[in-house]
């Protein structure tokens, strides 16, 4: 009988840990916070995005990669938008991983969004792969 | 005795069964979680307050 109760501990447990593999954490006010503040910087971001000035990394980044299509007062500024962005998404891996007990999931995390990010560009928009932009 | 032993046994392979699961990388779990994030950065999901004029290059 004791023996049947432990295994139905074990069996309830194991069934927690499938349930907790079908979503990971992401709703902790430090990803909140880094995700807001990507949201907002994603306004400015965009019309880069769309002249080809910037493009999504294949490393999960964002690049400065055609200066030129920036007007030189504004590079600077631009340049500052891509770095804050690129500081945000490092944050961002790493806190999704640390929220899952797992910081060695970082890179697999940075690795899924890189692909997510790409996949989900609009069209128009540069892309990275194998070192290669291609517009989408 | 005996039963005691195969209970044993069965504990141990869902306990392994456990610690796998959690070791590999739920890339599935992944996916679903930057896709949820992405909506919400690039705002693909009008959820909350979304400002449309913000948003025209």
């Amino acid at each position: 009988m004791n023996a049947l109760k432990r295994i139905a501990l074990l069996a309830a447990l194991v069934a927690s840990a499938a349930w907790a593999q079908g979503n990971l954490e992401i709703n902790t006010p430090a990803i909140s916070q880094i995700k807001s503040g990507m949201q907002a910087r994603h306004a400015q971001l965009a019309p880069h995005y769309a002249s080809g000035a910037v493009g999504l990394g294949a490393d999960g980044t964002v690049a400065l990669r055609e200066a030129s299509a920036v007007p030189l007062a504004q590079r600077q500024a631009v340049q500052g938008l891509v770095a804050q962005e690129n500081a945000d998404r490092a944050a961002l891996y790493r806190e999704i991983a640390r929220a899952n007990g797992h910081p060695e999931w970082e890179a697999d995390i940075r690795n899924t969004f890189a692909q997510r990010w790409i996949e989900r560009a609009q069209p128009g928009w540069y892309v990275q792969s194998g070192g290669q932009w291609s517009r989408k | 005795m005996n039963r005691a032993l195969y209970a044993l046994l069965i504990a141990a392979a869902m306990l392994s069964g456990c610690v796998t699961i959690n070791i590999y990388f739920p890339a599935a779990a992944a996916e679903k979680a930057a896709d949820r994030i992405i909506d919400e950065v690039w705002q693909l999901k009008k959820e909350q307050g979304a400002k449309p004029e913000g948003n025209q290059p």
